[in-house]
């Protein structure tokens, strides 16, 4: 029932305004992407269709590019948890205009990572036999139960925030087409916005926004054992969960710059994601970069200082040898360009901090795969060294990934508010309130005439 | 219970790789030719490799012939996903080629690589076809698993059935592998270790043995016997 004498206020129409009306830029980039991802896709069949040969891979090095994929998917879906958990739970004002950014970027890298381990896969028709056979020794099913469970939760705590926003758009959307009035009427569950919906609602949120974060931080743990629980050089050590759990938030703070970054141009949204969230996160990253550097320098410094070789051969490997270009490349992206940048107040801005977070998006891929390849080059059975070098087709696969991952977040953000408008709404009135306290004191105090 | 276990005496291997051949062709492992050879893709489950000591002038090149480990503790079982490959009651280490999914976790938890994975489809020249071992037991695997020596279990299945068929019961020096079978130098040794009255059993306490990577605690069961 549309409500005639409603008034949509300056936010909700700006932020409904995109999935009302679609530019033409918003079809070109979704034409190059589609470009892309369908690029990829015929690649993928292909290697399906001649098996696992198409790529670079080769024994010693079973493992390559689709597994740092992995590594840095399941890393970026990082961004959702640190930023709405972490900052609902410590009651940041300053997070509202982005959690519902972090989250969706949570759900998509999530699935993308997923589909990184079934590309990889040499029987990917038999994909859920780790359903039926799993055993749970395997590191492998640590991982798909973890990443099972962080996706359930945080596909629940990507929704339970937008109900309301779903019931406004049920109400006042009326323009949209039938199907997705039909959407969002089934999403919204009846909310009608009373009292008590809102209490039990909260109660929700606040529950899961706990829950989420011993949650993700197993899921990067696990991934990293994968690893960790090999006897292969470099690989078999106690820092790696941590370190992959560090890199995992450094990463996903640096993707929700750049997707916040993009969808704030395209979409118009200035005027709500603006200074604040840039500095305050800018320093976050900036954290972040130092947090890295020094589990970085850790792990480096105590393998070069010992003296076993078959770790000093892949040490080698990466910082003077073949992937030697890697490794400085990643110095650079994760640490000294970041902190080139975000140290400075000046730097914090959108454009700086843009500049920084592509960077480590690229620094941080750079990372994954220099932890994954370099190992397997070097095994300890004193072999002679073996060359990987990815072909073609793993390189289409994952361009095709990337752009997969960018239509399915652009996609979402043209049916669901990229803003949690209610949020947003809800931190204005703590704001006005919090004012008219602060005013009424001071009126107090001249009373009283201290 | 029997605990196979091979040993191999380094001074009479003179790495002629007949080992590696009979292998192929009780095995029926595929042929990669050359372009796939370059790119590290042969399969061969017992691989003569070699390695290089020193800098010239004064260089040793020592070959290890290398079948699968058969470890006691092996690492490749622990991290299969699926229990695809697995630790049989007599200490052979197998893979079931209908289970794997072909993650290519346990290629890289092997810390011998004796693992290998089918990168295409299985492939011979049209000559070698006609001389396929026909045993249904080593059928060619299909591409997208992963596959490597398992003590010939095979021959171990036949021996048994002729045991059998013969109405006596089976006795660990019934069979053999291929490798052994072949062995030129004559320096491999095949039987049971836990009998202490066996060859094996007994050249594996001898002062020269020695086992690969030992410091892994994998436990391995083939031992080597040391050059010189
Ligand atoms: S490749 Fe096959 S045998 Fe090896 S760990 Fe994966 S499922 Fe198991």
């Amino acid at each position: 029932m549309m409500d005639r004498t409603y008034q949509e206020s300056e936010l909700e129409r700006t932020v409904l305004s995109p999935l009302r009306q679609t530019s033409p830029q918003f079809w070109l980039a979704m034409a190059v992407l589609g470009a892309v991802f369908l690029w990829g896709a015929v690649m993928l069949v292909r290697q399906w269709i001649l098996g696992l040969g198409v790529t670079g891979l080769n024994r010693p090095v079973y493992w390559g590019i689709y597994l740092a994929n992995f590594v840095f998917f399941i890393g970026i879906s990082h961004a959702g948890t640190l930023i709405s958990a972490i900052l609902r739970v410590t009651q940041a004002e300053w997070r509202r205009p982005i959690t519902r950014i972090a989250e969706a970027i949570t759900f998509f890298a999530l699935i993308l990572g997923l589909l990184q381990i079934w590309i990889d896969m040499g029987r990917p028709e038999r994909v859920f036999y780790p359903l039926i056979y799993g055993r749970f020794q395997s590191p492998f099913l640590w991982d798909f139960t973890c990443i099972g469970v962080y996706l359930l939760s945080s596909t629940l705590y990507l929704y339970l925030p937008m109900i309301p926003d779903l019931a406004r758009m049920r109400d006042h959307m009326t323009d949209a087409p039938a199907w997705r009035r039909r959407l969002y009427t089934l999403l919204a569950l009846g909310w009608h916005g009373s009292h008590e919906q809102h209490r039990r609602l909260e109660k929700a949120i606040s529950i899961m926004a706990i829950l989420i974060i011993p949650i993700a931080v197993s899921v990067h743990t696990v991934v990293s054992w994968i690893f960790g629980m090999t006897m292969q050089p470099m690989w078999h050590s106690t820092i790696m969960g941590p370190y992959f759990v560090v890199g995992a938030i450094f990463s996903g703070i640096a993707m929700l710059f750049i997707f916040m970054t993009i969808i704030r141009r395209a979409w118009h949204l200035e005027k709500w994601i603006g200074p604040k969230q840039y500095n305050y996160l800018g320093i976050l990253l900036l954290v972040m970069s130092a947090f890295w550097a020094y589990f970085t320098l850790s792990e480096y410094l105590t393998t070069g200082y010992g003296s076993i070789i078959h770790e000093q051969e892949v040490l080698h490997a990466k910082l003077s040898e073949e992937y030697a270009p890697w490794f400085w490349a990643m110095l650079i992206c994760n640490f000294v360009i970041p902190f080139a940048i975000l140290v400075w107040r000046k730097g914090r801005t959108p454009t700086g901090t843009f500049i920084a977070a592509l960077a480590i998006a690229v620094g941080m891929w750079i990372e994954r795969f220099t932890i994954v390849a370099p190992s397997l080059t070097r095994p300890s059975l004193g072999f002679e060294k073996v060359l990987y070098a990815p072909t073609i087709t793993e390189v289409a696969i994952t361009a095709g990934s990337v752009a997969f991952f960018a239509i399915l977040f652009l996609l979402f953000f043209k049916i669901f508010p990229a803003i949690s408008v209610w949020e947003v709404e809800e931190g204005e009135a703590i704001e006005v309130v919090h004012r008219q306290a602060e005013a009424l004191a001071r009126q107090k105090a001249i009373l009283t005439g201290s | 219970m029997t605990r196979w276990g091979m040993v191999i005496d380094l001074d009479k291997c003179f790495a002629c790789q007949s080992c590696t051949a009979a292998c192929r062709m009780e095995n029926n492992t595929p042929v990669a030719g050359p372009d796939q050879a370059e790119r590290e893709r042969t399969i061969l489950w017992n691989e003569v490799l070699p390695f290089e000591e020193g800098e010239y002038p004064n260089v040793t090149l020592t070959f290890i012939p290398r079948p699968c480990q058969h470890c006691d503790n092996p690492p490749c079982v622990k991290v299969c996903p699926v229990q695809a490959t697995y630790i049989d009651e007599e200490g052979i280490v197998l893979v079931d080629y209908n289970r794997c999914i072909g993650c290519r976790f346990c290629t890289v938890a092997c810390p011998y690589q004796v693992r290998y994975f089918n990168w295409y489809a299985p492939e011979w020249p049209e000559e070698l076809k006609e001389h396929l071992n026909p045993d249904p037991e080593v059928a060619p695997r299909p591409k997208g698993v992963v596959e490597k020596c398992t003590f010939c279990v095979q021959r171990r299945r036949k021996a048994r059935e002729q045991a059998e068929a013969e109405g006596r019961p089976f006795n660990p020096t019934d069979f053999i592998p291929a490798c052994v079978q072949t062995c030129t130098g004559k320096a491999r040794y095949f039987g049971d270790l836990d009998d202490p009255n066996s060859l094996v059993a007994k050249l594996a306490k001898s002062p020269r043995a020695f086992r690969l990577q030992e410091e892994m605690g994998t436990e391995p069961k083939v031992y080597y016997l040391k050059q010189g």
